[in-house]
């Protein structure tokens, strides 16, 4: 990776949380635009969680004996009930470790 | 005990329950960085340069696939363009500011740097010192999250590949939307997003496909929003 792309990156992030502060005198977003704001993560990190999760290495669809789809809906239902960003991975991880070493070996 | 160095502290100890989760992330991302090769150097250059964790680890994966400058810059934009609703909502509370204290606090302007500022600025509105407690709430993220990466670093030098790590992004970013699963309008745009990225993944070139996902996503959300708007 070049630093260059490093930088840039950086550049742009620092963007995003200085342009509005920069720009505005108050706060002029009217509700719509802030409700569509506020669906950026649910718009975004399902595309981050899903590929990994249901495409094999060799980037085909796996439904049947993925150990991962499990580990990830016991991790949904424990984020649910618990609501505790730990608790979430926490279980995602031990189930998926369950699997793949004991339960599929 | 002066009004700054008050409202300083109470900043730092609003925000330290939020920085209970941020640990175990930050070691996440810092195990990831040495897991994909990326060095211990750059690893850290990218927490303190960007500061973003969930932009950090798109990076990772889209950089370890292979991804082109453009399609993980557009990415990055993309995961960082909530931080202008944040902005937005706190203009009105920095407006009076210098510009040198925007340009500080900007950097700092992290999730939780915001819920608990941004709580503290509708409360007390006649502190003239307000924006230290952005400080101090931001700072403490900012220590906690390069702490917690060097950690990662340290022990993703360590840890055994066949642990399967690389499964924990996806399980982190799904433990970041846990608030967001008992609404149902969240749900059909995670669907949607999930759903376009997976069939997208072959097929969108250049990697792109987490920047169609987002926007396919992004649009149903509007639709959505106008909806309810236009029953209301």
């Amino acid at each position: 990776m070049h630093w260059s792309t490093i930088i840039y990156c950086g550049i742009i992030t620092y963007l995003t949380r200085f342009s509005m502060i920069f720009l505005l005198k108050e706060d002029i977003l009217n509700n719509k635009a802030k409700k569509i704001l506020s669906y950026v993560p649910s718009a975004i990190f399902p595309a981050i969680i899903f590929p990994p999760i249901f495409l094999d290495s060799a980037g085909i669809i796996d439904i049947e004996s993925n150990p991962k789809i499990l580990a990830a809906i016991f991790a949904i239902i424990i984020g649910y009930f618990s609501r505790s960003i730990i608790a979430t991975i926490f279980v995602g991880l031990v189930s998926y470790w369950f699997l793949i070493f004991v339960y599929y070996q | 005990m002066n009004n700054r160095l008050k409202t300083l502290s109470r900043g730092i100890i609003d925000v330290s329950p939020l920085m209970i989760p941020v640990v175990p992330f930050g070691i996440i991302y810092g195990v990831i960085g040495m897991d994909l090769g990326i060095g211990p150097y750059m690893t850290l250059a990218l927490s303190i340069i960007i500061f973003g964790g969930a932009s950090q680890i798109v990076l990772l994966q889209l950089f370890s696939g292979g991804a082109s400058s453009l399609v993980i810059l557009s990415s990055v934009a993309a995961v960082n363009s909530r931080h202008l609703l944040y902005g937005a909502v706190l203009s009105e509370h920095l407006s009076n500011l210098k510009l040198t204290w925007k340009i500080i606090l900007s950097y700092v302007m992290v999730d939780q740097a915001f819920a608990v500022s941004n709580a503290y600025f509708k409360k007390n509105k006649k502190n003239n010192f307000k924006h230290y407690h952005l400080l101090g709430a931001g700072f403490t993220c900012w220590t906690i999250w390069q702490i917690s990466t060097i950690f990662g670093i340290v022990l993703g030098s360590i840890v055994p590949e066949e642990l399967g790590l690389s499964f924990t992004i996806s399980l982190t970013f799904l433990a970041l939307l846990i608030n967001d699963f008992r609404k149902f309008k969240n749900i059909i745009v995670m669907l949607v997003s999930g759903v376009v990225a997976t069939i997208g993944y072959n097929i969108i070139p250049f990697q792109a496909y987490i920047i169609v996902a987002a926007i396919s996503a992004l649009l149903v959300a509007t639709l959505l929003t106008l909806i309810t708007l236009k029953k209301n």
